[in-house]
């Protein structure tokens, strides 16, 4: 991580489902927090790239997760889609200490490619 | 400013100029389409399946309306226009409305020709051009009957074929001495004709139609011959006129067809034209490949590339009847300085004849097989001197060059130009590439990336053996298919080895199993949750996580995000207590579509996550439970009123209906599984097309199983009568219970029973009174562990952080 990261606490780790997903609302953005099941945490935005579905509510599997609506697989890491097409969600920092859980608001800047 | 693109015709031409304008980037034109039809675009070569069943309207679309808006085409479907305005640059349509243009392109198609006999006008003769005609002839064929078709060409016996496919009886009535004369030659028209024969339907030949019979509606047709044919359908597929009218009207330089230069212009150069009613170099066509090709053209001069020229083309045919394999291409008629090599077969029903002209090939007929079509068009189009092969050359590619090798040899020897899909003018070296660069490993994918194959079809057999060649062992369109990729193994050999090795967890199966994920996928997690449920019931956990969201919500997700909520309504009855707490739930909660379903119980859209608990109380204390609306398990059991109400009934059907979903509630199955009861043969509750179907009749009950009514449509099978109500239940549960232990993940009933065969389902079912028992049981011993209204179980606590976000973030916390 390159940048200075502004941590704010969300919750314990033992709150979000493992291979499962928590929420996270502000005003302008809703922001899916996902645990896999190494414990593992990320964060990417809840918004499929295709057509807008709920990422939070797929399948989390290893660290990837399937959108609900048509299928399309979502790489948790950086946010991409799997697939011919590329698409990309916003993805964020998070990272866990002492068990509990933090998120930078400000989204990770891709590199240009 | 952008140019105004005006398009009169939504047909198959048109449509495929536009996708190749947008396909180069192109966005300097605005465009308007008009379509007399009064829908999208669609593929209409594939109406031929679709009369005969083999296909849904749904399947054929080629553009749907979210096309149109992604490419701003503005679409006027169900339009009709009626003059063409030079001078002013406007088309005028029937209402009177205008449309001005800077560049028109015309694509009316064709007309089908109708012999002006007496009768042509009587209710009950058709034509075969669009989707109506199909509707009409399908509306035919459900009353039974006769039906004549008038024409033995392409388009007649792919009629012939698909009425014959509904039930009819069909006669083919053809002018000349033998079928389809224009592509093939008698010795091959010959075994087609046998082989139509064979599969009931008449030919006569040498028929020439002097008059239609008939008051209102046709009755009959009467020969010159003087023979009468009955008929209640008959079908004229006697050819095609190109639709010149509008052009002609308007001063256009018009022949049999719109004359066109070879950049598709006609005598206007501001209008150009497409498809069917171009006549260029003395031509008319009537198939897609050369419409295909004249379509890129104009695209490419659209967007400024006048390099791009049209040039003619040779076109070749297939007559789309499954099982039938024929292809013609070129000349063959006998002429001076024509040679033609002959390869018969009779007894394997293959006959192949090349016509050659100084040593080069002009023309080839091939029936009953076809696999070397393709390279004999390749050398027909390069004009490739054969006489180095000449002896061999009737024996295919195979043989050039020693023995006959393996059948992939064939498409393996082929060079990167070979045209594979005639329609889309796809060649080989473009799918090979599409699918290693893109990793395409099924036919499907490759429709998507290259559009080979997406027309009419015939060239998916070729395709799939570039998609063997190129992926080799790793594509086998038959192998049994592993679960997912994360696994060699098929679905029934995870099924059998969960039980050998009692196997009681998804981590333990993945273990095992040696999965090549440390997770699996979307695809296995499901499968896997449902196996174990259904293999160890009572001991097995079930894992919400590996469930997809409707099943781990108790709702369905909507596009917006949204969920629907369904409480069950036993038997489809409900009360007046029931309809004011549902109506007060939608009223309190603000929800904004009530909607009766299709299984005779009311649906509430809209309502938003964090509602669901709150609704699912409320419902609950009206004494609604989950109506499982979301599951792959027991869905309705639809009933009709039964010998309660119906003068008809014979027996309580809603009473049994109510007793079968009270026993069925709750119970995992590997699709979702749907019943009904009817009270007497007249069906009213459609018993007939769900998973398990009741019919009351006097003497008893008449069980019915395998039928469904989603993508497939499919009647179901009898399985047998019975006589007591506890007959059904035990017969039913046995049922349910042996397809829930044997069914694949996301088979449903029908495919599941096609697949161990109908017959053994009796034999286990109905013959083998001890294991109809057994499975009877089994289901009962489930179903203590299952019948838990998952609602009350939210209501009550459980898993409560599914419906709340995590504390909301405080907005300096977000700056
Ligand atoms: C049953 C069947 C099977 C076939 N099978 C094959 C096959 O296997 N292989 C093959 O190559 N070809 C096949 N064909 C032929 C192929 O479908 C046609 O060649 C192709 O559809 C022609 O395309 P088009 O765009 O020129 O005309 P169309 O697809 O007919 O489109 C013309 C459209 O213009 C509309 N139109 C006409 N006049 C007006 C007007 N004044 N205002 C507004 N709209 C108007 C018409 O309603 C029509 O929708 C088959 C055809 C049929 C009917
Ligand atoms: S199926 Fe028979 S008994 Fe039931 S409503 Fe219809 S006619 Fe009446
Ligand atoms: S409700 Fe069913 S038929 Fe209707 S659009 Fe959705 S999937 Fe298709
Ligand atoms: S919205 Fe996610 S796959 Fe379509």
């Amino acid at each position: 991580m390159t940048k200075e990261n502004n941590w704010v606490e969300l919750c314990q780790l033992s709150e979000i489902p493992e291979r499962g997903c928590r929420v996270v609302v502000t005003d302008e953005i809703k922001i899916a927090i996902f645990r896999t099941h190494t414990d593992d945490v990320y964060a990417i935005e809840d918004k499929c790239p295709h057509l807008g579905g709920a990422l939070s509510e797929g399948i989390v599997h290893g660290a990837q997760v399937t959108c609900p609506l048509h299928n399309l697989v979502i790489n948790l890491v950086n946010g991409e889609a799997l697939g011919p097409e590329p698409m990309c969600v916003k993805s964020f920092d998070v990272k866990k200490e002492d068990g509990k859980v933090y998120l930078d608001l400000v989204p990770v800047k891709k590199e240009a490619a | 400013m952008k140019k105004k693109l005006v398009v009169i015709g939504n047909g198959m031409a048109a449509g495929h100029m536009l996708e190749e304008l947008f396909d180069r980037g192109n966005t300097d034109y605005d465009v308007t389409i008009f379509g007399k039809e009064p829908r999208v675009n669609y593929n209409r070569m594939m109406l031929s399946p679709v009369l005969s069943g083999e296909k849904k309207y749904e399947e054929i679309i080629i553009h749907d309306e979210e096309w149109y808006k992604t490419n701003n085409v503005d679409l006027r479907t169900g339009v009709n226009i009626s003059k063409i305005d030079r001078e002013n640059k406007k088309v005028i349509d029937d209402d009177g409305n205008e449309t001005s243009y800077d560049k028109l392109l015309i694509a009316t198609g064709s007309y089908p020709f109708i012999i002006p006999v007496v009768g042509h006008k009587l209710k009950g003769v058709v034509s075969f051009r669009d989707l109506d005609d199909v509707d009409l002839m399908q509306e035919a064929a459900n009353r039974g009957g006769k039906a004549i078709v008038i024409g033995g060409g392409l388009l007649g016996l792919e009629a012939a074929a698909g009425l014959q496919m509904q039930g009819m009886d069909v006669t083919v009535l053809h002018l000349m001495p033998t079928l389809m004369e224009r592509q093939l030659d008698s010795a091959a028209a010959y075994l087609l004709e046998k082989e139509i024969e064979q599969r009931g339907i008449k030919v006569i030949t040498r028929a020439n139609t002097e008059k239609i019979i008939g008051d209102e509606h046709v009755e009959a047709i009467r020969l010159d011959d003087g023979r009468e044919l009955e008929a209640d359908l008959v079908v004229m597929a006697v050819g095609i006129r190109p639709e010149v009218k509008l052009a002609a009207e308007a001063g256009l330089m018009v022949n049999r067809g719109i004359l066109a230069s070879d950049h598709l212009q006609t005598s206007d150069p501001d209008i150009l034209t497409v498809g069917e009613c171009v006549e260029h170099g003395s031509e008319c066509y009537g198939l897609v490949a050369p419409l295909y090709e004249m379509a890129k053209v104009i695209a490419a001069n659209l967007d400024g590339d006048m390099s791009a020229k049209y040039t003619g083309s040779v076109t070749s045919t297939k007559l789309k009847v499954t099982g039938i394999d024929l292809f013609s291409i070129g000349d063959f008629a006998e002429d001076e300085g024509r040679e033609g090599i002959i390869l018969r077969d009779a007894a394997g029903g293959i006959y192949k004849r090349l016509i050659l002209e100084d040593n080069k090939l002009v023309g080839a007929v091939l029936y009953g097989e076809t696999g070397d079509s393709t390279w004999f068009t390749q050398l027909l189009r390069e004009g490739t001197d054969i006489s180095e092969m000449r002896e061999t050359v009737i024996f295919g590619q195979n043989f050039q060059g020693g023995p006959p090798l393996d059948p992939m040899a064939a498409v393996a020897a082929l060079p990167d130009e070979a045209e594979i899909c005639g329609c889309n003018g796809v060649c080989k070296g473009k799918i090979v590439s599409a699918i290693k660069e893109k990793g395409l490993s099924s036919v499907d994918d490759v429709r998507v990336h290259t559009k080979a194959s997406a027309s009419c079809g015939t060239c998916t057999n070729l395709v799939e053996q570039l998609l063997s060649l190129s992926l080799g062992d790793s594509f086998n369109p038959n192998a049994p298919k592993p679960m997912c990729p994360c696994t060699p193994l098929e679905h029934g050999d995870v099924r059998r080895l969960i039980v050998a090795k009692e196997l009681k967890s998804i981590p333990a199966v993945m273990q095992e199993l040696e999965w090549e994920t440390s997770c699996g996928c979307a695809k296995c997690r499901p499968a896997l949750n449902y196996y174990l449920l259904s293999t160890w019931p009572g001991e097995y956990v079930d894992d919400n996580q590996s469930r997809f969201v409707n099943e781990r919500l108790h709702a369905n997700i909507q596009k917006d995000g949204t969920y629907s909520v369904v409480p069950r309504m036993w038997g489809g009855i409900t009360s007046p207590e029931e309809l004011r707490a549902i109506a007060d739930v939608a009223d309190k909660y603000k929800i904004p579509t009530v909607k009766v379903t299709g299984g005779q119980r009311i649906d509430l859209l809209g309502v938003k996550k964090e509602d669901l608990t709150d609704v699912w109380a409320d419902l609950n204390n009206a004494g609604m439970i989950s109506g499982h609306a979301y599951a792959k398990g027991l869905r309705t059991v639809k009933t009709c009123v039964g010998k309660d109400w119906c003068r008809f009934g014979t027996q309580d059907s809603t009473g049994l209906g109510i007793k079968l979903e009270r026993t069925l509630w709750g119970s995992w199955t590997p699709a979702k599984v749907k019943l009904a009861v009817s009270g007497c043969p007249r069906n009213c509750s459609e018993a007939t097309c769900k998973d398990v179907g009741v019919i009351c009749v006097d003497s008893g009950y008449e069980l019915h199983f395998g039928g469904a009514a989603g993508l497939d449509i499919k009647g179901t099978e009898i399985l047998c009568n019975v006589t007591t109500e506890d007959e059904v239940m035990e017969y039913t549960t046995a049922l349910i219970q042996l397809y829930r232990e044997e069914g694949y993940y996301l088979e449903r009933i029908y495919k599941w029973a096609k697949r161990v065969g109908f017959d053994r389902v009796r034999e286990v079912i109905v013959d083998d009174e001890e294991q109809r028992k057994t499975l009877s049981k089994r289901f009962y011993h489930a179903q203590q562990f299952l019948q838990i209204d998952p609602w009350k179980e939210f209501v009550d606590g459980k898993d409560a952080h599914e419906f709340a976000p995590i504390k909301p973030i405080p907005l300096e916390a977000a700056q």
